[in-house]
């Protein structure tokens, strides 16, 4: 890869005070790493390790404690103007606002955007639609399920059209012939319109299926491991990766 | 069909009894200390119905609004300050509780010293009187502000103006609503002690005729107008809130 990498973490550390003041709890451990462009990269580890915390500095919600973050080159948590709809964020709950309908939660990061409001509405019935709630535009969050709301969630991130896509575990909540459908659509799309996206999950599987690169987060986060995958990729390797997969966690599991 | 009836019944059950135990006294006591609710009824009608008196009415209801748009606009204020700025909040927070100690009789006498002008007197007591408690309502509701729907909407990065629309106001509606039910109860009380500061019109200065008059029927069915002109906007801002906050799940089991 020559071009400048879209995500750059150098020895990016995260400490948070703990509630009783004794002492630092670190949560992020000297993570580097580089994402460039078009690429899709998974990342697995176990809960608690980070993983969210990794998230919010890229989407420039926290500010780390000790190293430098760099998406496109610049700072995400100082320069907050630079990054208006160049991030869209599935988080790992799926915060829509509970006064907005599921329509009005899709628009809102298009209203941020200033976009056309009739263009808008087309945008984000469009998506909805995409992700099998059309019928719904018009119901609060309370009404939806579970599976749903986090549909609503995927459809608001992804209505803005960024660059970035980071997922938090985007289709836990939903289930398997849904969610395979669903990953499917997301590859497609990433590629498709030459996006970048982190992708957090808990299964290996889906990982795999998703990512043209694992990253296995040690706890607390900094790389334990890390592979490429593509179509190329043989059957026989795959298990192999996923073997290696599975002891890097359980390892982590007996010295967490 | 049937539960509401019930409802509008269970609703003034209480208010027909204290009228039934009000008339027999009337029946046992002097009619100067009892009068009898036909004549308290009549009387109150008779206030609503003549435009010189309903003046009044509306002259205290005036300054009643004037006095809590004061205080929600300044509170609203003092409360986004204070929710920016620790600092704000220990030079701000200690005034205003002690203000909210100053019994509001004591507010009436500084205004005499203080101010020319009946109207401005009256203002500067009804905000005086009002404004901790808006203040503080309105900085619980902008506190209550969930973190992960800020983080959500700040990860889309809005000017402040954006945010304020989108984020802050739809969160502390249901805070503000509330607020204005309580302060509306206590200027409602307080108007009548503000309006002793010389004014020549308006519910507490019929009042006070009433109290020279010796008239109880009088001074019931001036008290009467004010009951009723909070219950009134009680209502509305019940039914404004019924609106705004027609999002709120409703479960099928009560507390
Ligand atoms: N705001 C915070 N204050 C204090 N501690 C925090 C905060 N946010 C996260 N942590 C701690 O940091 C660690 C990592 O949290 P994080 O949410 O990033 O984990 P995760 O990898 O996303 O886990 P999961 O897979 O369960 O979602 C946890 O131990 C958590 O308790
Ligand atoms: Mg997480």
């Amino acid at each position: 890869m020559t071009a400048d990498p879209v995500i750059r973490f150098t020895d990016v550390t995260k400490t948070f005070r703990r509630p009783d003041g004794r002492g630092d709890f670190v949560a992020v451990d000297k993570l580097s790493f580089e994402i460039a462009k078009g690429e899709i990269v998974a990342v697995l580890g176990k809960t608690g390790c980070g993983k969210s915390t990794m998230f919010n500095i890229v989407a420039g919600l926290t500010e780390p404690s000790e190293g430098e973050a760099r998406v496109v080159g610049h700072d995400p948590f100082r320069e907050f103007d630079f990054f208006r709809g160049k991030i869209g964020i599935v988080f790992q709950n799926d915060r829509l606002m509970p006064w907005r309908t599921a329509l009005d939660n899709v628009l809102l990061g298009l209203q941020v955007l200033d976009t056309d409001p009739k263009q808008a509405v087309e945008t984000a019935r469009g998506w909805l639609a995409r992700l099998g709630l059309s019928g719904h535009e018009n119901d609060y969050p309370h009404a939806l399920s579970g599976g749903m709301r986090q549909r609503v969630s995927i459809a608001r991130a992804f209505a803005v059209n960024p660059e970035i896509l980071l997922c938090d575990e985007p289709f836990s909540a939903l289930d398997e012939m849904t969610a395979r459908d669903l990953r499917a659509e997301f590859v497609r799309l990433v590629r498709q319109n030459n996006k970048t996206a982190v992708f957090i999950t808990h299964q290996i599987n889906e990982a795999m299926e998703i990512g043209d690169r694992v990253l296995v987060f040690h706890r607390p986060a900094r790389i334990a491991y890390e592979t490429r995958l593509s179509a190329a990729t043989g059957e026989a390797e795959r298990r192999k990766v996923q073997e290696d997969i599975m002891r890097v966690l359980s390892v982590e599991q007996a010295t967490a | 069909m049937n539960s509401s009836i019930a409802r509008v019944l269970q609703a003034t059950a209480g208010m027909i009894l204290l009228a039934v135990i009000w008339q027999i006294l009337s029946m046992t006591l002097p009619p100067f200390l009892f009068p009898p609710v036909p004549e308290i009824i009549s009387r109150t009608i008779e206030i609503l119905i003549t435009g010189s008196l309903l003046v009044d009415v509306l002259l205290t209801a005036a300054r009643i609004f004037g006095g809590l748009f004061g205080a929600f606009i300044i509170g609203a204020i003092l409360a986004l300050l204070i929710a920016r700025s620790k600092t704000l909040e220990n030079f701000i927070s200690p005034v205003l509780t002690f203000f909210q100690g100053i019994p509001a009789l004591s507010w009436v006498v500084f205004a005499i010293i203080w101010f020319h002008g009946t109207e401005f007197r009256v203002l500067f007591i009804m905000i005086m009187t009002t404004l901790p408690a808006f203040t503080f309502q309105i900085l619980d509701a902008i506190r209550s502000m969930s973190k992960d729907l800020f983080e959500m909407t700040m990860s889309f990065r809005p000017s402040r103006w954006t945010l304020f629309r989108f984020l802050i106001v739809p969160t502390i509606v249901p805070g503000i609503l509330t607020a204005w039910k309580v302060n509306l109860g206590n200027a409602a009380r307080v108007v009548v002690v503000a309006e002793l500061v010389g004014a020549t019109g308006g519910v507490g200065y019929q009042l006070l005729r009433q109290q020279q008059l010796f008239d109880m029927a009088g001074a019931m069915a001036w008290t009467l107008q004010l009951v009723l002109f909070v219950l009134v906007v009680q209502q509305t801002i019940n039914a404004i809130e019924a609106w705004a906050l027609r999002y709120r799940p409703v479960s099928e089991r009560s507390i």
